[in-house]
């Protein structure tokens, strides 16, 4: 078993800015990554991001990535990076196992802990979904993106989400046919500016509509779509047939929380934020002593806000370990009022109403 | 309807445009930011202070068409891509739009291509003038398209003859 000062669970943008700042404050820090290489969902972002410079806007994901490399490189062996190796557990007495490729197991015992493990695609539920050729939007990205594999010729996307309309963006960037966008709901969900790019192409846009079921015998040939009304219901006699070999599931992410559980951290539903949530103060602590969370995983946002908070776990997580940065309260305010400004507009009003009840303190008031 | 379809209405797309005076002056930027959303690099790649969004950076931004020079380096900092260069000053029949255009192959220069509109419709055909595809770009190519004065406000994106519209 391995003593550590910070065990940051995750090489995403969140879990790199936690790693850098708490290093950057004089911690020591372990990164525990389960894909062979950092960088989380940032690896497949060709897009641009939104945001201020400070989140490194205009910048494609893919490039942020080795923005965040060289800071931690930067840090020499203050940030030693694990990849290939898998969170199993978070025990009451503090003890993190893992699982380093397939065949070693390793226990650490750290002082404290940033879970920054981000978040999962949720699914949709109709006929057939589980016909071959029926994929979930950030799982094309990342065959197409990272692997530089096309998973079909046309593809119709359920959701226009901002990566509903992104992944369908970069899909026609690579040649595919994007058939049309469907979303359940009355409006477009994600950023304008995404829809507009892929309206321009044309590339119909379908709100108020969903997908009724899969057709296909080995796999994908076809999908049925309906309309439906203000209530979700569908209305009979709108089905129609789109012939199409893959069909990208984009309708939501659920923040990955397991490990928080088994910790035993206060949790809360919080719709808003994709799910079940721990509580946190303003720190970014939970209700277990020492365990911080930063990203998707205390809540679905964009990734600019996760490496903001993954930046106020670092310095926070290792102000807990006595490591003090110079500049401490001068860099919480700044951090703070840069995710004040992300989520003040009306695209963070959700984001805003959900974390109004993941406030450690407010728990009182639910009991 | 825009946030039903993503396609800007007549209407909102004026509201973004100079005027015709300004325009033809020469190239100008015109921002089609039309919901509020967490985004300022325009403001932060303009370097004549020609693009405002402010301290909240969820404000859309608002070009100052007098301060304009029309460089473009908002066209391909945008991330949403949602910037483009008109310019009313080339003659009585034709204007150039400049726009932001991510897609392989390239068209090359003096290639007649087919003009868009704002829901991919083929409405025109347009000579490209130039294709800047600077290392400052980021990967962000800007193509200069010569089309007919009657379809300036109308063109908003180009596909390449031969690919569907």
């Amino acid at each position: 078993m391995r003593s550590c000062e910070l065990l940051v669970v995750g090489g995403g943008p969140a879990g790199l800015c936690a790693a850098i700042n708490a290093a950057k404050a004089g911690a020591h820090v372990i990164v525990l990554e389960r894909n062979p290489s950092i960088g989380g969902q940032l690896v497949k972002q060709t897009h641009m991001f939104f945001g201020s410079r400070k989140q490194h806007a205009s910048t494609r994901g893919i490039d942020i990535v080795g923005i965040l490399e060289s800071e931690i490189a930067a840090m020499g062996d203050k940030i030693e990076i694990l990849a290939s190796t898998t969170a199993l557990g978070i025990y009451e007495d503090g003890v993190v196992t893992a699982m380093h490729r397939e065949d070693k197991y390793v226990k650490f015992k750290p002082q404290a802990i940033v879970v920054a493990t981000g978040a999962c695609e949720k699914a949709l539920a109709f006929e057939n979904n589980d016909l071959p050729g029926i994929y979930g939007a950030g799982a094309v990205q990342t065959l197409m993106n990272v692997y530089g594999v096309s998973v079909g010729d046309s593809v119709v996307m359920v959701g226009a989400g901002n990566i509903g309309l992104i992944v369908s963006y970069q899909l026609m960037q690579a040649g595919v046919n994007v058939k049309c966008i469907l979303d359940a709901a009355p409006r477009i969900g994600g950023y304008l500016v995404h829809a507009s790019k892929v309206a321009r192409m044309g590339v119909p846009i379908l709100t108020g509509h969903t997908v009724k079921r899969a057709i296909g015998r080995e796999k994908l040939e076809a999908v049925e779509i309906v309309e439906l009304d203000e209530r979700f219901k569908e209305i009979p006699g709108t089905e129609s047939i789109v012939e199409t070999d893959t069909l990208c599931i984009s309708v939501g992410l659920a923040p990955l929380t397991e490990l928080l559980h088994m910790a035993g951290c206060k949790m809360r539903f919080v719709g808003q934020l994709g799910g079940l949530v721990p509580l946190k103060n303003d720190e970014l602590m939970t209700s277990v002593d020492g365990l911080f969370v930063a990203g998707d995983t205390s809540g679905v946002e964009e990734a600019s806000a996760a490496m903001v908070e993954g930046r106020i776990a670092g310095l926070c997580a290792a102000k807990k370990l006595g490591y003090v940065a110079e500049d401490f309260e001068e860099e919480l305010s700044d951090l703070k009022a840069q995710l004040e400004a992300l989520r003040s507009g009306p695209a963070g009003k959700h984001i805003r109403d959900g974390i109004a009840h993941t406030a450690l303190d407010v728990e009182a008031q639910y009991v | 309807m825009f946030e039903k379809t993503g396609i800007a209405s007549f209407e909102m797309v004026m509201s973004k445009f100079p005027s015709a005076e300004r325009i033809n002056k020469g190239k100008v930027a015109v921002a089609e930011c039309y919901k509020c959303i967490p985004c300022n690099p325009c403001e932060d790649a303009c370097g004549f202070n020609a693009i405002k969004v402010g301290e909240d950076i969820n404000q859309m931004p608002v070009v100052d068409p007098d301060a304009c020079i029309g460089c473009g380096r908002c066209v391909s900092g945008c991330p949403g891509l949602a910037i483009i260069l008109v310019d009313g000053s080339i003659s009585e029949e034709s204007v150039d739009i400049y726009m932001p255009y991510e897609f392989l192959p390239l068209p090359e220069k003096g290639e007649t291509v087919k003009a868009l509109d704002r829901a991919g419709k083929h409405v025109c055909d347009g000579t490209v003038i130039a294709v800047d595809n600077k290392a400052s770009n980021d990967r962000t190519p800007v193509i200069r398209v010569r089309v007919p004065r009657a379809e300036l406000y109308n063109v908003r994106n180009i596909a390449l003859k031969g690919e569907e519209a």
